[in-house]
């Protein structure tokens, strides 16, 4: 794959003392997002040793740096000119996840709420939810958190103004127009609408988690039933998520 | 191996932190404090990123059981061996079986323990450093051993000592540069900023330090965007929040400010009610 010549003005931010803030057009769009994959992914830019860590998400990317070898302004003038060259690209092919996800409301405690405020069944509710495919625009907020593009307006809603001191792991919810799963146990705001019973990110693999940006997730119901089935099979490692390549 | 006696508040193991997975959204950890760590590591002829024991305010009872050379730094914590005071940024030899203890916090609230050839806890994601849902700990308990290398048959008499009477974390005045959003703010809103005494808030811990006043009411939002330690966010509400070492990854409240990683060492010495304020630096 070769990327274009740099479609995007891109604004270049100094960020503390070891740091290049890049932001794209701020906007949430999958252009962008496969703009600053095919960035990322550059082979030239994977070669460069003084690069210690990078991360991305919805339009900024930033790249932190050893200060020790290289300043600022030269790491800039690196970018700026890796960004407008045609560069191999390393094929990154981009997956569709299939997650198993329980919407009884043993689980869903906010399913009725959502359901009387948006006037419908929560059997809408759920077929909704499991009917698109969400785009992932990003990692962060918690290890292996998944930032979701593609809620549908009708299933938009507020986050809690009191957010609940503890959300369990594997937890479902809608925040706001975004929908995610928590990663770990921890506070958090969000209606909670089911619950899946695999990891998404498991700290004693290799690698923790294999959904990266530019993959997109859907859901898809089980009873309780074959929940605790998953959750004992994954347990035992014998399950493995359902994964399809997306033709581009 | 060290054997924990008793625990005090907040003793984790700490390294430089994970470098290199903010892409699966990882937070970095690490010492609060680099620099004091950096020192007790260095006084031991410690590579950089060797493990050390950061210790928060009431000090852990630690028993040796084996002989060890030591060095503190960071906070004065009272710290005795056996029954004899030491102090910080100096080389102590221990015995087997010799306890090391800490008492009332004089100056300063973290406090950093190293040991020659550092602590050899679990490494997770190439750190050693404590944080929930990575590594199997996220603190020292009672009982607990952590084993360390000692090649003390090879010591020589080198007793490193540093003669500062000053600590570098003695001033209330922070270092920042311009973060992201901060052009999106008036010139006398950047002036409030800049010229205003801070307090940092009991909320505040090894994720971030809150600040008590109110700056700054707006509904500037941004789009979700990387953060790092040393990050300053205004909330909605006006308030700051300074993210320290076990901070998120990415934010979604305007950053208007960013700390050096020295202006982070001296806050992370900073204690509720303590006063603050931030000093401009030319952006590099």
């Amino acid at each position: 794959m070769n990327s274009n010549l740099g479609k995007y003005k891109l604004v270049f931010k100094p960020f503390g003392e070891s740091g290049v803030l890049i932001e794209w057009p701020k906007k949430i769009d999958k252009n962008i997002l496969t703009d600053i994959r095919e960035f990322v992914h550059k082979n030239e830019l994977k070669k460069i040793k003084y690069i210690i860590d990078i991360n991305f998400v919805y339009s900024s990317l930033l790249i932190i740096y050893d200060n020790n070898l290289t300043t600022y302004k030269k790491i800039k003038n690196v970018l700026l000119k890796l960004y407008d060259k045609t560069d191999f690209v390393e094929n990154k092919q981009r997956l569709l996840w299939n997650i198993p996800v329980c919407y009884n409301t043993k689980f869903g405690i906010d399913l009725q709420l959502l359901a009387s405020e948006k006037k419908c069944t929560i059997n809408d509710i759920i077929d909704l939810h499991s009917s698109i495919n969400y785009t992932v625009y990003g990692i962060g907020f918690l290890p292996g958190f998944l930032y979701l593009g593609g809620l549908p307006e009708k299933l938009q809603y507020p986050r809690k103004s009191i957010p609940r001191l503890n959300v369990s792991k594997g937890a479902v919810a809608i925040g706001g127009d975004q929908t995610g799963v928590y990663p770990q146990n921890s506070p958090g705001g969000w209606n909670i609408i089911g619950k899946t019973p695999i990891s998404i990110f498991d700290i004693d693999k290799v690698n923790p988690i294999e959904i990266q940006p530019g993959d997109e997730i859907k859901f898809y119901s089980i009873s309780l039933m074959e929940f605790a089935e998953i959750e004992a099979s994954f347990k035992n490692g014998f399950y493995n998520l359902k994964k399809v390549v997306l033709n581009d | 191996m060290i054997k924990v006696l008793k625990t005090g508040m907040l003793t984790t193991v700490q390294d430089i932190g994970r470098v290199g997975y903010r892409n699966i959204g990882v937070p970095l950890s690490g010492s609060m404090d680099s620099i004091s760590a950096g020192i007790a590591n260095g006084l031991l002829n410690n590579h950089k990123n060797d493990a050390v024991l950061e210790i928060t305010m009431l000090g852990p009872k630690l028993a040796f059981l084996k002989a060890a050379k030591i060095a503190i730094s960071g906070a004065e914590l009272s710290a005795k061996i056996n029954n004899t005071s030491i102090i910080n940024n100096k080389v102590y030899f221990l015995k087997k079986g010799d306890v090391l203890s800490f008492g009332a916090a004089i100056k300063g609230i973290r406090c950093y323990l190293a040991v020659e050839g550092g602590f050899q806890t679990e490494k997770i994601l190439k750190s050693r450093s404590f944080y929930a849902g990575i590594t199997s700990q996220e603190k020292l308990n009672e009982n607990d051993t952590i084993p360390f290398n000692s090649q003390l048959e090879n010591t020589n008499n080198f007793k490193g000592l540093l003669k500062n009477k000053v600590h570098f974390f003695e001033t209330n005045e922070l270092e920042v540069y311009k973060g992201p959003e901060y052009d999106l703010f008036t010139p006398n809103e950047k002036k409030l900023l800049i010229s205003n005494k801070f307090t940092v808030s009991k909320d505040s811990n090894r994720m971030g330090y809150r600040l008590e006043e109110t700056v700054i009411e707006h509904t500037k939002s941004i789009i979700t965007s990387p953060v790092i330690p040393g990050t300053v966010q205004l909330t909605p509400e006006g308030k700051l929040i300074i993210l320290m070492k076990d901070a998120q990854t990415t934010g979604g409240y305007p950053r208007v400010l960013q700390l050096s990683e020295k202006s982070i060492a001296i806050l992370a010495q900073k204690n509720a009610k303590d006063k603050i304020s931030f000093k401009k630096m030319v952006s590099i």
